[in-house]
């Protein structure tokens, strides 16, 4: 029997065993704490533990599972909470109370719940990997497809189940695999997927459709892809969290997988008050109906913390094979970097910069390139969206986090101290943050109207003027500038209040619909014009600036409520008389 | 158990705080031992912090001087690090391990528990939104504290920290059932204050601080009769720094037992965390871990966590934690590692500002770096005022414009200004004077800080308020209300 021989942390050591495989799952100690192989050789098999190990002696016994951490996929997994390696956190409650304790089993999955399964193939069918063989209404808002594993290639089926109410371990059908003689294989409305491995796709295709976020900056100067991936850098306070909360409340994906990774508590709690009581304007239902909370609190164990994003994109991965769109919010991977720090430190591995192992730059690529929008084995068309939030150290971006994150993803959300302590929210930085996807979506914007890129330019190239002249504005006032200038200044200051910044506590400007922002932009870049004509033809500034019109742009935002968009009229006939 | 009764004779090496022992079967990890040293009556604690086959390494809590190779005998107790908790401990005073030092007797413990408590599952956290009235209209108006809440107190060597966080301890209110009048709300009459505070208690923990301030949190405790409901732990600045490491455990495993377990309403007050840290630092690089920034160990943000996490309301109780950390930036930098972590954790930050300290500003918070990030779900109508969320953005918005235009003063000069920013700049002066300063035994109603808000936005040109809509406006904007300024 292999037993424990030295004990650091999370990190333990087996001697001189040859039971163990890499990244094979354990059970550690007489509590049977779950733990994951990290490093094999002759001497030692290196072992993290998923939770405190406080009271374990050496000589307790470890047992092998055979099998790597995979994650349990099937109906259910929508509207729960887990833990960092898929425990259900509401179960745990009832069985521990408030407090965790360890050692502690939870089935993934409710194995009581009854779905109402419509069975997809007959006996004699040939299925190949990924296809769907049952379907099943999960929620309201999602019908859950129950596919053949894609690890198995071509299968024949030898017995179908009818139609009819299942829990989630009944036999459904039974294969047998092609060209072979093994023993038949039952399947049920489950399986597993080991969570280090991103389950394969047909094809990956071009990501050009926008991720509508309803929030302004984003969908109009920052755009992500469906499939996409974005990073939002921020020092505390710059309201990352928020920005999250809100891209998962408003956005135009099917499923969003929140993955809170090392962060407060309370967070969590918000979460799941907020999106039970928020109403989906597509469906009418609850928004828990399309989410899945991972929950591994910056208190909870730091390994199970280091797996949460694994456990978090494998989930999205399977619901994306069936043909959704998922989003997947991590908060925050600079978290989760600092388990991988941590756990490493315990190894005594060579570190490089500032501390954290040389592996880091790796291990972020492996998870941002699971994002993507793909044609998926069953025929579907699928995507998953990454969007994580980076905590850099003093605000400081040239840290390594934030630095190797800037080289694997496309989309660059800088949140701005300066703009958050003026509490000027989304504080997200448009000379610093950028977009590489406004060019595949280029087709996109042109079927909204074929203005949209002409105004959001136009708006994008005040802010830049803007920006060079406030220099000169900084140390000399700006009574000194010509009107023309100042006519920039004004009217990105409305651009920056009215456009830009937005409220996420008001009912309308929460979440704006495409359309409007698109109005907002045009009524903005025309008065513009308007302005830049009525001062050629030798109108003061000063005398514009008296009709309140500039005010009444700024507060559009306010006053047009979202249904209501016919009042834009008044602002495209603006009459500047001259 | 047989286990514990073998004593294990002498030490395999002794290195800082730490001691390892060899051939040793059975401990178990975190577990506690007891080393005794010849010709000394009184035994040290270690804990287990590794293990490699039959080596064991222990941390000594009471430091290792003195200890030789040869001089000790070692047992393991079996256990891991338990205090003794019991509602007896309120008014007493303890060292930072957790022993009584005020020479009243030993504590009759109700239960033990593990100081390191268990992770709070987060389905179990009820959010906080109940406002914790504290009578300061920086805080009450624009940083508000939410029970439950974990917000810290960011500060500079020499400046009021203490004295803020005594009278917030002094001040601190709940806000009652909606039966209750604003008046009888906050009123300080004597019996009212006891009635209202039968269930409050403030757990204080000193990590590393002088004497001094020990002294005046006691006496500032005493004065307003508020000591039988204190509880404090001092580990003092010449105490050994693994003590200091146990410190705020005792005080959050005590808070936790008396909110969680007694249904009180228990305010945390830690200080000062910076040297908490700085001993954790030392700790470290004595056990040769690899470090991360300015030295301090890569985990320091999971091992702040493990303290601050343990605030909050949880289902199933009527108690709450709410702590307020006090740390000194080093330096008055608020991107060193331990502000800029615990901020990371911490629900929002109250900065002390020595540019508004030397004006003589009491307190001198800094209104744009500090931020509660609670207080939008616990102000506003049914809670503090229905006016409260909008003066409070307006009141920032119009501060930062008050910066813009005292930098482009620097450079051009005061008259140079527009009439605007010239307003602004009055609105700054007066903003600071009468609603930042406030006197230290000053409590003023939820009322009083809101009203004196809109006295002072009246100081601006109407066309300025950009963050509240025309009706709030019309409804309260009067510019003699500003007059008195004049």
């Amino acid at each position: 029997m292999d037993t424990v021989y030295a004990i650091n942390g999370p990190v333990v050591k087996v001697k001189a065993s040859k039971n163990f495989s890499m990244l094979e799952m354990v059970y550690v100690g007489n509590e049977k704490l779950v733990g994951e192989v990290i490093s094999v050789d002759e001497n030692f098999t290196t072992i993290q533990v998923y939770e405190e190990t406080s009271g374990m002696k050496t000589g307790e016994p470890v047992t092998g599972t055979g099998a790597p951490m995979q994650a349990v996929l099937g109906p259910g997994i929508i509207a729960n909470i887990y833990d960092g390696i898929q425990r259900p956190l509401k179960t745990m409650f009832s069985k521990s109370g408030a407090f965790i304790n360890k050692g502690i089993t939870a089935n993934a999955l409710d194995e009581e719940r009854v779905y109402d399964v419509s069975v997809l193939v007959k006996e004699g069918d040939v299925l190949k990997g990924g296809e769907a063989y049952a379907e099943c209404p999960e929620t309201p808002l999602i019908t859950h497809k129950c596919m053949l594993p894609p690890d198995i290639k071509e299968a024949v089926v030898t017995f179908a189940a009818p139609d009819g109410q299942y829990k989630t371990n009944d036999v459904i059908i039974k294969i047998r695999s092609k060209n072979s003689q093994q023993a038949e294989i039952p399947l049920t409305l489950t399986q597993k997927w080991a969570i280090r491995k991103p389950r394969p796709v047909k094809n990956r295709i071009a990501a050009n459709k926008p991720l509508i976020t309803g929030q302004r900056i984003l969908d109009t100067i920052l755009p992500v892809a469906k499939g996409g991936t974005a990073a939002i850098p921020g020092g505390f306070g710059t309201g990352k969290t928020m920005t999250q909360h809100q891209i998962a409340k408003w956005c135009d994906a099917d499923i969003i997988v929140y993955i809170g990774c090392g962060e407060r508590g309370n967070e969590m709690t918000q979460v799941l008050k907020e999106f039970s009581e928020l109403i989906d304007p597509k469906s009418g239902k609850p928004l828990t109906d399309r989410t899945i909370l991972i929950a591994n609190t910056s208190n909870m164990p730091v390994a199970a913390r280091e797996a949460s994003v694994y456990t978090g994109i494998t989930l999205a991965e399977y619901y994306r094979d069936m043909g959704y769109h998922i989003a997947i919010m991590a908060d925050s991977t600079s978290r989760w970097a600092e388990a991988l720090r941590e756990i490493s430190g315990r190894l005594e591995e060579m570190p490089a910069e500032e501390g954290f192992p040389a592996y880091l730059p790796s291990r972020l690529a492996e998870f941002y390139e699971r994002a993507g929008y793909a044609e998926t084995l069953c025929g579907k068309e699928g995507s998953v969206t990454v969007i994580g939030a980076v905590s850099p150290q003093g605000s400081d971006f040239s840290e390594p986090v934030t630095q190797n994150t800037k080289r694997f993803v496309r989309c660059f959300w800088a949140l701005d101290k300066n703009l958050a302590y003026t509490r000027h929210y989304p504080a997200i930085n448009w000379m610093t943050s950028y977009s590489e996807y406004d060019d595949d979506l280029a087709a996109f914007y042109n079927s909204v109207s074929d203005d949209f890129l002409k105004v959001r330019q136009k708006m994008i190239s005040l802010l830049t003027e803007e920006n060079s002249l406030m220099e000169i504005v900084r140390l000399i006032g700006s009574d000194v500038l010509p009107d023309e200038q100042k006519l920039i200044i004004e009217i990105a200051k409305v651009i920056r209040t009215g456009f830009l910044q937005q409220n996420a506590f008001h009912k309308d400007d929460t979440f704006v619909p495409l359309e409007k922002q698109l109005l907002m932009m045009r009524a903005i870049t025309g008065f513009y014009e308007k302005c830049a004509e009525a001062l050629g033809k030798g109108k003061l500034l000063s005398d514009i600036i008296e009709t309140g019109w500039f005010d009444k742009l700024t507060k559009m935002k306010y006053d047009i409520p979202n249904d209501r968009l016919e009042l834009f009229e008044e602002y495209e006939d603006i009459q500047l008389n001259v | 158990m047989e286990t514990l009764n073998i004593q294990y004779a002498g030490l395999h090496q002794v290195n800082g705080p730490l001691v390892a022992l060899d051939g040793v079967k059975g401990a178990a990890y975190e577990e506690i031992a007891e080393i005794e040293l010849e010709n000394t009556a009184a035994s040290r604690i270690g804990r287990v912090i590794q293990m490699e086959g039959e080596k064991v390494v222990l941390q000594v809590f009471e430091g290792t001087s003195g200890i030789s190779l040869t001089n000790t005998k070692t047992r393991f107790t079996g256990k891991g690090l338990e205090i003794p908790l019991s509602t007896e401990m309120l008014g007493r005073v303890m060292n930072g391990a957790g022993k009584p030092i005020d020479g009243l007797g030993t504590i009759f413990a109700e239960k033990t528990a593990d100081i390191n408590g268990r992770a709070l599952n987060p389905v179990a956290r009820d959010y906080p939104i109940d406002y914790i009235h504290t009578g300061i209209s920086s805080i009450d108006g624009l940083m508000t504290l939410i029970k439950g809440q974990k917000l810290p107190i960011f500060s500079g060597s020499g400046l009021s920290h203490n004295k803020l966080a005594a009278q917030i301890a002094r001040q601190a209110r709940l806000r009652r059932g909606e039966e209750e009048s604003e008046n009888s709300r906050y009123q300080s009459g004597d019996n009212f204050e006891k009635q209202d505070r039968k269930d409050f208690a403030v757990v204080f923990a000193a990590m590393g601080v002088q004497n001094d301030t020990a002294e005046f949190f006691r006496r500032s405790f005493e004065e307003t009769g508020a000591i039988e409901h204190v509880v404090m732990f001092l580990n003092l600045s010449s105490d050994p720094i693994i003590e200091r490491i146990l410190t705020p455990r005792c005080a959050l495993t005590l808070a936790e037992y008396l909110a969680f377990e007694k249904n009180m309403h228990i305010l945390v007050i830690m200080t000062d965390m910076t040297s908490y840290c700085e001993a954790l630092r030392e700790f470290s690089s004595s056990k040769g871990e690899i470090p991360g920034r300015k030295g301090y160990p890569g985990y320091l943000y999971s091992d702040l966590a493990s303290l601050y996490e343990r605030a909050g309301v949880i289902e199933g109780s009527s108690g709450s934690v709410t702590q307020i950390p006090i740390l000194t930036m080093p330096n008055d930098d608020i991107t060193h590692p331990v502000p800029d972590l615990t901020a990371y954790i911490t629900e929002g930050q109250m900065v002390f500002d020595r540019g508004l300290d030397s004006l003589g500003v009491y307190p001198g918070l800094s209104v744009l770096l500090s931020l509660s990030r609670l207080m939008k779900d616990g102000i506003g109508e049914g809670f503090t005022r229905p006016d409260h969320p909008d003066v409070t953005n307006q009141l920032f918005a119009a501060y930062a414009r008050v910066g813009e235009a005292r930098s482009l003063a620097s450079v051009i000069g005061e008259d140079e200004l527009s009439v605007t920013d010239r307003a602004y700049m009055n609105f700054g002066r007066h903003f600071e004077r009468n609603f930042l300063h406030q006197g230290a035994d000053e409590n003023r109603s939820i009322d009083e800080t809101l009203d004196l808000a809109w006295d002072l936005i009246c100081l601006l040109p109407k066309t300025e308020l950009d963050r509240m809509n025309s009706a709030l406006i019309e409804e309260n904007y009067n510019e003699k209300r500003a007059e008195k300024f004049k």
